[in-house]
């Protein structure tokens, strides 16, 4: 293979093309009219032009409208009640007609909105901060902080989460028998979230032991940066994008298992309109089959914004790819 | 075997990427030659289109990308426009390819004996048990001993050379015409890396293959190829026969690569010169700062001349043993000493394994050492207690790491990047600590617009400046180069080289240089600590290790230098 060769052979001539055809740069030159864009910026401009995500704007904007503006959607009170109207059909300003005990459905489903999403937020606030805590003090410390933090989470992963947020909320029930909207809130939401944090804490170990790794952790580790400053600016903040994305799916997951209980009668008291509330008052439609839109109104807000999160949450998972992020 | 009729020509051949309503064209206009048998180059930075080019002619184009233009010939017949069925019957039968990345070219699922029997079957070679029989005698011929144990193993117990030779079996394995090899040996150790050349070119000699091999190195490329093909932007800048070129190069690009790619700039006596010239101003500044540092109370150390000091530095890993209870040691650094001179550099070198990143850890104070300790201007790095007397003695040794995508926090700015150092140590107003940023970035040959940006939009090369920035902010006496520039393109890596020894010269720094190429160290280092097992196998000045070798570990690692033997041009 290495023989000379006697002369050159056709086609492998010596050949060296003119050079204005292609100019020498600078080696390494700086692109210095390219914009600055940091990952959150990346990400949004993503976002930005998602179909996923402007679908799901619209759903919770419409949600959100609700909970704060809820007079834009009806002049009815959800606590007017009028037992005499039970079960009568839609009418001007009551467009899915009246439940069982004379509620207005539209109104209690409009109204209902607001325990529902703030028992789902509240939550989701919650288990993310524990869960990132957790998560980043297992992951970078390791060793006993780690083994205690781990196996705590695997014991409380082990629970079904339905089943101890019943148990819970019916003790912490009989402690606070009058409660008010707040504290109704606040009873359901430390229950969830004391059984489902672990699952944070777990994606956001696995993301630290990642991150912590890496050339930039050790680099300022040179500088003279302690650990808790390297934790919490450098490695968290770069661990934190999976993290955001289940949170956002979980809010929907959320509002779901406070329906669930609600509809138990263990969620929020009567007393507070809530969708699940109002779902458990229409069970014994579903058995005779009659009225069934008392059902389906409360039913299918309950939907749309788990829907919604969903969506928010894989709009935001595809903005935060980690592939398209290394570019 | 030699036929006088080409095998393949590549006529004005154009390849283009769609992305949006836009064509960018990544290969313009080629030409090229390939005779049966023959042993081509194509040598090109990384975007120089170059393994887009080899991947056209065995219609392996990654996503968007198509034939704009001109013809590729095989055997006379073009196949640039051939049927799928067409192209499918030509790969791994007449034209093998070697890929790029041995660690993911392997299924890690199944035994690489199936994964190269896969091949024969596919191509119709052998099937069943003639087919497992010439699997062992392929692998054998790839040189891997006791094949017929190791085609029952999976990828993961392969080692990354053991890999490509598997590799280079699967391409050979339908005795193809021409193998296409993109970057075959990269991601491998210089000593593995010449191996498996060797290997390769005895085996495609015999056979009567022709070999189109990709590559960024020139020495590499002129030592194994005897027609070569310098690619820059899309274009052939310059071809024709290998000696011509390397001493006659004429395309201003083929210059710039012939006088600065590290393999071949190590061999001139004029990169010897210009590091001696950098040394003596280093060593004199450095002497300068010493006398201050000696006089003062509030400097950190005592003025000495060797400013580093390692002594039976040993580094024992408690590994997992055999049974879940067991331990076994692993002494990843086993008793090494040196020293550094003030304003010098010392390059610590060895293959992956050799224990060197391990060494500059603990100098970094990164990783205490499990014995032997290391002296900082004279006084022990282990002895320091209090916080403050360690955040002094991290001012004055900074690290730069070789992986220039994972160095710098993806989220910071750059400005924060470099600030964060100052930031730390409390030095300055907010407005003192933005000047010196400036200032950082000019020394590195930055422009001051960088600084809002990010590290994900620089290139490898601008990121390692940035990280040299960092690590100069807080004007620190001694810094260690990990690796540095081992990630970055030849001609990048000469441009870091050079600012290295720049600053070296103006700001008398004294470097540790871990790598494990030996063609870097001539134009950075004044000694050499060459390591291998954890230990030290020679230790002297570079003249003396280059010029007088005196282990033959040394003289394999010089050896492996691709293009050592060739003669260059002024």
């Amino acid at each position: 293979m290495h023989e000379t060769q006697p002369g050159t052979r056709p086609g492998q001539e010596r050949f060296v093309a003119p050079v204005d055809e292609t100019p020498l740069r600078e080696i390494d030159a700086v692109d210095i009219d390219a914009v600055p864009a940091n990952q959150w910026k990346e990400a949004w401009k993503r976002l930005r032009v998602s179909i996923l995500f402007w679908l799901s704007v619209v759903i919770l904007g419409v949600i959100a409208a609700m909970i704060f503006f809820p007079t834009l959607f009806t002049d009815v009170k959800p606590t007017t009640v009028d037992l005499g109207k039970s079960f009568d059909p839609a009418s001007d300003g009551h467009p899915f007609g009246y439940n069982q005990q004379g509620y207005d459905v539209w109104s209690r489903t409009v109204y209902g909105a607001r325990a529902s999403v703030a028992v789902g937020f509240f939550t989701t606030i919650l288990t993310t901060i524990l869960g990132v805590v957790t998560g980043a003090v297992a992951g970078y410390y390791g060793k006993f902080a780690d083994t205690i933090i781990s196996r705590l989470s695997d014991i409380f992963f082990s629970i079904p989460l339905l089943l101890a947020c019943i148990v819970t909320v019916s003790v912490l029930n009989n402690r606070f028998p009058d409660r008010g909207f707040w504290l109704s809130v606040l009873v359901v939401v430390l229950a969830l979230a004391l059984f489902a944090w672990p699952q944070i804490t777990r994606q956001m170990r696995g993301a630290v032991l990642e991150t912590k790794n890496l050339e930039f952790v050790d680099a300022a580790t040179a500088i003279g940066a302690s650990r808790m400053k390297n934790l919490w600016r450098h490695i968290v903040p770069n661990a934190l994008a999976p993290v955001i994305v289940t949170a956002t799916i979980s809010l929907g997951v959320f509002i779901v298992a406070e329906t669930s209980l609600s509809f138990l009668g263990l969620g929020l008291p009567p007393s507070v309109a809530s969708w699940g509330n109002d779902l458990s008052a229409a069970q014994s439609q579903v058995r005779s089959g009659q009225h069934l839109r008392v059902m389906y109104v409360p039913a299918a807000a309950l939907a749309l914004t788990v829907l919604g999160f969903i969506l928010l949450g894989e709009a935001v998972r595809e903005a935060l790819d980690p592939k398209a992020r290394k570019k | 075997m030699k036929g006088t009729e080409p095998l393949l020509k590549v006529e004005n051949l154009s390849v283009g990427f769609t992305a949006g309503k836009q064509v960018l064209t990544a290969v313009d206009q080629a030409n090229l030659t390939i005779y049966p048998g023959q042993t081509i180059a194509i040598v090109g930075e990384s975007g120089s289109g170059k393994s887009t080019l080899a991947h056209a002619v065995i219609g392996l184009l990654p996503g968007t990308g198509r034939v704009l233009g001109g013809e590729i010939q095989f055997e006379g017949t073009d196949i640039s426009r051939s049927s799928r069925s067409k192209i499918l019957a030509l790969r791994g039968s007449e034209i093998g390819l070697v890929p790029q990345d041995p660690m993911s070219n392997l299924n890690p699922l199944w035994k690489v004996g199936f994964q190269i029997k896969e091949a024969l079957v596919a191509n119709g070679v052998a099937s069943g048990h003639a087919a497992d029989k010439r699997v062992i005698e392929l692998l054998e011929e790839a040189g891997l001993p006791d094949a017929e144990r190791r085609a029952r193993q999976y990828p993961h117990e392969f080692s990354g050379g053991m890999r490509q030779r598997a590799l280079i079996a699967m391409g050979l394995a339908a005795r193809p015409k021409l193998l296409i090899a993109d970057e075959p040996t990269s991601a491998l150790d210089v000593t593995v890396q010449k191996q498996i050349l060797d290997h390769l070119d005895q085996l495609t000699d015999t056979l009567g293959v022709a070999v189109m091999l990709i590559t960024h190195d020139l020495g590499l490329a002129a030592e194994r190829a005897d027609h070569l093909v310098v690619m820059y932007r899309g274009r052939i800048v310059e071809s024709g026969p290998a000696r011509d070129i390397l001493q006659s190069p004429e395309h201003p690009y083929t210059k710039r690569l012939v006088s600065k790619a590290p393999s071949l700039a190590s061999q001139r006596l004029s990169s010897v010169r210009a590091r001696a010239e950098v040394r003596e101003q280093a060593v004199q500044t450095a002497a300068e700062i010493a006398e201050e540092v000696a006089q003062s109370d509030a400097e950190f150390g005592e003025g000495r001349n060797d400013i580093i000091v390692a002594e039976n530095l040993t580094k024992i890993f408690k590994l997992r043993g055999a049974k879940p209870w067991q331990k076994v040691d692993f002494a990843a650094v086993d008793d090494v000493s040196f020293s550094l001179r003030r304003g010098t550099t010392t390059a610590i070198v060895g293959e992956s394994g050799s224990g060197k990143s391990t060494v500059a850890r603990m100098v970094l104070d990164l990783l205490p050492p499990s014995s032997g300790r290391v002296l900082f201007d004279g006084r022990d790095v282990n002895e320091l207690k209090s916080k403050s007397e360690r955040l002094r003695l991290r001012r004055q040794m900074q690290p730069v790491f070789q992986n220039p995508y994972a160095s710098l926090d993806p989220l910071y700015s750059i400005y924060q990047s470099i600030e964060e150092p100052l930031r730390t140590h409390d030095v300055g107003t907010k407005k003192e600590r933005e000047t010196r940023v400036r200032d950082l970035l000019d020394k590195v040959s930055l422009p001051t617009t960088v600084m809002s940006r990010y590290p994900g939009e620089l290139s490898g090369g601008q990121r390692q400046r940035v990280a040299i920035a960092r690590a100069l902010a807080l004007e620190p006496e001694v810094v260690i180069c990990d690796e540095a520039v081992s990630a970055l393109d030849v001609l990048v890596q000469a441009q870091i080289l050079e600012l290295l020894n720049d600053l070296q010269a103006e700001l008398g720094l004294s470097y540790l240089f871990i790598t494990h190429d030996l063609a870097v160290v001539r134009q950075i280092a004044d000694n050499v600590i060459v390591m291998q097992d954890g230990k030290v196998v020679e230790s002297a000045a570079v003249s003396e290790v280059f010029d007088n070798p005196q282990k033959d570990y040394t003289r394999k690692l010089l050896d492996a230098i691709p293009g050592a033997s060739i003669e260059l041009g002024a």
